[in-house]
């Protein structure tokens, strides 16, 4: 399979590597996928309690190099968006820039369900929303 | 040395052909251009002569008389020649066939397709080293069954079945047995006498010849097995398969059946060697890497392995300059994993993770260095960016966490 040069781009140099501490409470977790469909993408943001932007985004991806773009792509775009703006991003706008084939949408879905566990995960530490059932502890 | 790069191995999907192989194939596609079937001038009885040569060639390697080999365009068809044959054939003394869960789709369709059409099929499930239990092929077999189809050596995890031993409990029953020696046939000693083996289909393209031709070995004798053609018309290969004879492949075919015959000893010490040097280097580079199936009854040339915790498919980008296969769905049209590696009982997880080598002919030692050492760098740095490694270096147990399959 052919795949796009920003893809590779991801790939070879992927954005924000890593992990926050995921007990902070201005930290939010997202965890979503399974091993047996050969995705799983964890997802974290770091929210500024005061102005509600997203200062820091980081990601571990266990998955193909779509996967892998997709959610480093998507922390990029967090960083600096309060936390409605990134709500408002969508799985299409990764498919776009990422010029992703049919077969790998799903990945892009991935990351936009990776992000609003993150954020869910957020609100739910912060009391300001009933707890999602997307978070750190997926369900099945 | 520098190593040339790509680098290929992926020998199970296909093979160079030999440049002895195409030397002598030439001359029949230009000077003796003639139609084996042409049986009243020279043109005619210089390609059936050569025709005539390769059979023997082919037989030659795999303990069989030239009698009883028909050329077919390639192994799927051999198989589906084999299988519809014979099932079209017996159908009056039973309707019953016992396969396995880890054969090519040669062989699953072709059996799924006689289930339509009123077959019964068994499907055999394998042990955690990929070979089938033999009491259960024992039970299995009920007066209705007509032929077993068991492959000699399996196309992923190169795990090699007791063939022999099917060939004898098949032969006490009075049931064909048909195999898919395709990944064997050319690897590794193959005698259809001494495994008692019915039919057998072979590849050329697997053994350093052309694609495009194969062959289906026939027992003519003790049983002489009778086959309903699936391709009808002229009456060729002995009212088996007609059509008009691909000359110059079978003539690539039989020299590259040749080649192996006289090489096979020392190929197959090289490559296990080089097999065992691929396994061993990459254990010392990395920690939770699984061998798929069993090592003891394993082609000389194949590895299968699972990278915990790395996608298959992110694992092929990063060794973009070497051509292997992986076991992940995403590398192939359909989503599912390798259905071999399923079968093993390995996990999905793992399948996802898993790498086929396959080695050949022009693989060298300094092909090998090179893709361990990449190999263990890119898993390494894979891991770095894995949830899942994170997870396990924390003592999460993945297999007991609940995950959120919904949808994928």
């Amino acid at each position: 399979m052919a795949y796009s040069d920003k893809v590779i781009d991801h790939y070879e140099n992927p954005r924000n590597v890593g992990s926050l501490p995921k007990d902070d409470k201005n930290v939010g977790t997202g965890l979503v996928g399974a091993p047996e469909c050969g995705d799983v993408m964890k997802l974290q943001v770091k929210v500024n309690p005061q102005t509600g932007v997203i200062d820091d985004a980081k990601f571990k991806t266990f998955g193909c190099g779509s996967a892998i773009a997709s959610s480093s792509l998507a922390t990029e775009w967090l960083k600096g968006k309060t936390v409605e703006e990134a709500l408002a991003i969508k799985n299409t706008d990764i498919v776009t820039e990422l010029s992703l084939p049919p077969v790998k949408i799903h990945c892009s879905v991935l990351a936009e369900d990776a992000i609003k566990a993150a954020i869910a995960d957020y609100k739910k530490k912060q009391g300001s929303e009933k707890s999602a059932d997307t978070h750190a502890q997926p369900t099945a | 040395m520098s190593v040339k790069l790509p680098i290929y191995l992926d020998y199970h999907a296909t093979t160079p052909v030999d440049p002895r192989v195409v030397d002598a194939m030439l001359p029949y596609f230009t000077e003796h251009f003639g139609n084996a079937a042409s049986r009243n001038h020279p043109f005619g009885w210089e390609a059936e002569e050569a025709v005539d040569k390769a059979r023997k060639q082919v037989a030659d390697l795999i303990g069989a008389n030239a009698k009883e080999i028909v050329f077919t365009s390639g192994a799927t068809e051999s198989d589906n020649l084999a299988i519809k044959g014979a099932a079209e054939m017996y159908r009056e003394k039973g309707n019953h066939i016992i396969t396995c869960v880890t054969e090519h789709k040669a062989v699953i369709d072709t059996c799924k397709r006689l289930e339509k059409e009123g077959f019964r099929v068994t499907y055999l499930p394998v042990q955690k080293d990929g070979r089938i239990n033999l009491d259960e092929l024992r039970a299995a077999i009920t007066d209705k069954t007509i032929l077993i189809t068991i492959m000699a050596a399996n196309n992923e995890i190169g795990v090699i079945q007791p063939v022999a031993e099917i060939g004898a409990i098949a032969k006490e029953k009075g049931i064909l047995f048909h195999t898919d020696a395709v990944q064997a046939v050319g690897k590794i000693p193959f005698n259809v006498n001494d495994l008692k083996v019915d039919m057998a289909s072979i590849s050329a393209h697997k053994m350093y010849g052309p694609k495009g031709v194969g062959a289906l070995f026939v027992r003519r004798r003790n049983p002489r097995v009778l086959l309903a053609p699936q391709i009808d018309g002229g009456g060729h290969e002995r009212g088996m398969r007609s059509g008009t004879l691909n000359v110059p492949g079978i003539v690539g075919f039989g020299k590259a059946a040749e080649l192996c015959r006289q090489e096979m000893e020392s190929d197959t010490k090289r490559l296990s060697g080089l097999r065992d040097r691929l396994n061993a280097r990459l254990h010392k580079g990395l920690d939770e890497i699984y061998i798929n199936g069993s090592m003891e009854h394993r082609l000389p040339h194949n590895l299968n392995i699972s990278f915990a915790y790395v996608e298959g498919e992110s694992l092929l980008m990063g060794i973009n300059d070497v051509a292997v296969s992986s076991g992940s769905a995403c590398t192939s049209a359909s989503l599912e994993p390798s259905y071999v590696l399923k079968a093993l009982g390995a996990g999905d997880d793992l399948a996802h993770s898993s790498i086929r080598f396959g080695l050949g002919r022009w693989t060298t030692e300094e092909e090998i260095d090179y893709v361990a050492d990449k190999l263990t760098t890119v898993v390494t740095r894979l891991r770095e960016m894995s949830p899942l490694y994170e997870l396990a270096k924390e003592g999460v147990d993945l297999s007991t966490m609940q995950w959120q399959t919904e949808g994928h």
